[in-house]
């Protein structure tokens, strides 16, 4: 039991963008906004629950605020805790507020005879879980690699290199008066609304399109879970497929944050030690009464 | 261009009845604000406005919102918990509109009455409509109220719905 729950661990670090991970969210704690001073605290995390906090926060550095007239702004007033992070977001303009967590890029995770040394030492003498992302550490690790950083970084006595290289974004809107268009960002896998993510409401039907690197995908699945999932005994998960426009709909049932989650891979990798890209896309979407 | 929201709702209608034929049409209407035993009250938002019947507003007639600064900010902050309004009209709409944005009012029957004129009505066609009431209170509860009515129909139109929280009796009528 316990060597499943470390392989696990293992596993999970080594595929961030991997649908086996947990949730990753961004919550605003409002969507539908008006005023001069309008302003939005958001939550950042990575659970199990919707929308509880339960496992880890989401770091910050990759937050992007694209504002309506499509400048981009730093989250202010921003924390981190042990299970979630937080930040405020002010509306100034008028219009629709995109607010994304990107990651992504090239990444290399190895062994050593050391570290492979040391975790097979860890197997007979097991540590408590020392918190944190868990598992038995690598040899090492490189984020945001480069085809040089992979020619020169990684140690010559490194085993299983793995290469791998991804998007992944997780996202939310919020509006200050009237919706406005989304651009289209044209770069990894994306939601471009065709109903306006700001203007949902329950019995009602959305349609959506998803997009990678600006061409809609047929076939892709996603996954639509409403929050409050501590409060009751099933998902209640909502499946939905791009048709060949790349295009969904999906008729909430009810009032509630849904989380929105699908994710593919392809081969358009910018390194040839990369045999995927892995795409992946959250979205945090408010549905209101009628 | 102003709206007349003073004189008791039984005057509207007893002007209504006995009003000659040929005059120009008009619309009446009355919103009860219901009297609510609660430990922090606040007067409510409301908002009264007219759909066609594809459920698009036409017009809006009224809004009223606490149009000053408080302890919690300007109150034009809370205008999105009018949330069908808002989504139909308030999220475009500049406020104040002179003759249409007012501030809250209090518990009892409050009434209007707008002309063809009106610059609400001036350009509304003859036809089925329906009227929208909707009130939302601050820590309070929100409800929604419709009267379907014919605008310029051949004969007067009355219609009327009783709310069961927010709001009171409303009544409409509308003269051809």
């Amino acid at each position: 039991m316990k060597r499943i729950s470390i392989l696990a661990a293992i596993i999970a670090a080594a595929i961030p963008l991997s649908a086996i991970a947990h949730k990753q969210w961004l919550v605003p704690s409002s969507t539908v906004l008006a005023g001069k001073d309008a302003w939005i605290t958001v939550d950042a995390a990575i659970s199990n629950a919707l929308y509880y906090p339960d496992h880890n926060p989401m770091r910050l550095d990759n937050i992007v605020i694209t504002a309506p007239d499509g400048s981009t702004h730093k989250p202010q007033n921003p924390a981190t805790g042990k299970y979630r992070s937080v930040f405020d977001v002010q509306l100034e303009q008028q219009g629709t507020y995109r607010i994304a967590n990107v990651n992504g890029g090239v990444s290399a995770r190895w062994d050593t005879p050391e570290s492979l040394a040391a975790a097979e030492a860890a197997k007979d003498n097991p540590a408590p879980a020392a918190g944190g992302m868990g598992g038995t550490p690598r040899g090492g690790m490189l984020r945001n690699a480069t085809a040089e950083d992979l020619a020169t970084k990684i140690p010559k006595n490194a085993l299983n290199v793995q290469v791998t290289e991804g998007i992944g974004r997780v996202e939310t809107f919020a509006t200050n008066g009237s919706p406005s268009d989304v651009a289209p960002i044209g770069k990894g896998l994306e939601l471009v609304p065709v109903t306006h993510p700001n203007d949902l409401f329950a019995g009602e039907a959305a349609t959506f399109r998803l997009v990678v690197d600006g061409k809609p995908v047929a076939g892709l699945e996603i996954e639509i879970i409403r929050g409050g999932t501590r409060y009751r005994n099933a998902q209640e998960e909502i499946k939905a497929t791009t048709d060949a426009k790349g295009e969904f709909s999906v008729t909430w049932p009810d009032a509630g944050m849904y989380w929105l989650e699908t994710a593919t891979t392809d081969s358009k990798t910018s390194v040839p030690q990369a045999r995927q890209r892995r795409l992946s896309y959250v979205g945090t979407f408010e549905v209101l009464p009628q | 261009m102003r709206v007349s929201v003073s004189a008791p709702v039984s005057i509207a209608i007893g002007t209504l009845l006995v009003a000659p034929a040929a005059q120009a049409a008009d619309l009446s209407i009355s919103v009860e604000i219901p009297r609510i035993n609660a430990a922090e009250y606040h007067r409510p938002y409301v908002a009264i406005w007219i759909e066609d019947a594809n459920q698009k507003s036409v017009a809006d007639l009224q809004v009223w919102y606490q149009q000053t600064d408080g302890k919690e900010g300007h109150g034009t902050k809370w205008l999105p918990d009018l949330r069908q309004w808002w989504r139909k009209s308030g999220r475009s709409l500049k406020v104040p509109v002179d003759g249409i944005t007012a501030p809250t009012r209090p518990v009892g029957k409050h009434a209007l009455k707008l002309d063809e004129k009106h610059p609400a009505l001036a350009k509304l066609p003859a036809g089925t409509y329906t009227l929208v009431v909707e009130a939302a209170r601050e820590v309070g509860g929100r409800e929604l109220l419709k009267i379907p009515f014919e605008w310029k129909g051949k004969t007067p139109s009355i219609g009327k719905a009783q709310g069961k929280d927010e709001l009171g009796l409303v009544t409409l009528s509308a003269k051809p």
